[in-house]
């Protein structure tokens, strides 16, 4: 998992991770890129993460993967990341295809709902909370009880 | 005590609380208007874990994240 300040440089990262597996014999290399649309008026999106709870998220992805006989990986943007440019990258990578079409599927899916990110429209430079397309993770209400 | 913080758009200060379970802390926090508003849609950390457990047993310097509804990507 790596996280950047900024836009993410989705061809570094494509031919990094590819060359990381050049030798890993998997046959189906399968990437989920996330780009930032220009709509209602944003400048960019911006995001915040906390760090240690994303880790035990995606170090979750990474055993359930490695019982698959499959690797994920994923790179996030912090901070501003302006439109017509790239926030998010997770990818699979799997010996045959099918296994990594279902994953990549489950896993970008469960990190929309569950990965702690916050998300933000930039509008004349202010940021502003995206609730309405927000989702309340796993296990939420606990303390309203 | 232990360490209440408020993560992404919440914007409250951190606060330390008296507490011998989560369900003291929920208590307490339903108490703040400006807090209780977000409860029911915010899960809990104790020590960087999520839990679901209200029961939960604190201990003295715990540190209680409340994380706000997520929208990654």
């Amino acid at each position: 998992m790596e996280l950047h300040q900024g836009s993410l440089d989705v061809e570094a990262i494509f031919s990094k991770w590819l060359h990381e597996e050049e030798a890993s014999n998997y046959g189906a290399y399968i990437p989920f890129v996330g780009t930032i649309r220009a709509e209602d008026g944003i400048e960019a999106l911006s995001f915040d993460i906390y760090e240690p709870v994303l880790q035990q998220w995606f170090d979750n992805w990474v055993k359930k993967a490695e019982e698959l006989g499959a690797k994920v990986k994923m790179a996030h943007a912090i901070g501003d990341v302006p439109v017509h440019t790239s926030s998010y990258i997770s990818a699979v990578f799997s010996p045959k295809r099918r296994v990594a079409l279902e994953l990549i599927d489950e896993f970008v899916e469960d990190f929309k709902a569950n990965a702690p990110i916050w998300k933000y429209d930039v509008k004349e430079g202010k940021r502003i909370y995206a609730a309405d397309r927000s989702t309340p993770m796993n296990g939420s209400g606990l303390l309203s009880k | 005590m232990v360490k209440v913080e408020f993560l992404g758009p919440m914007a409250q200060e951190s606060i330390e609380l008296e507490a011998k379970t989560l369900a003291d802390v929920a208590t307490q926090l339903q108490k703040i208007d400006s807090i209780a508003a977000w409860l029911d849609k915010c899960a809990v950390a104790v020590n960087d874990q999520m839990t679901a457990d209200l029961g939960m047993v604190l201990k003295e310097g715990d540190k209680i994240s409340i994380l706000p509804p997520v929208c990654g990507g």
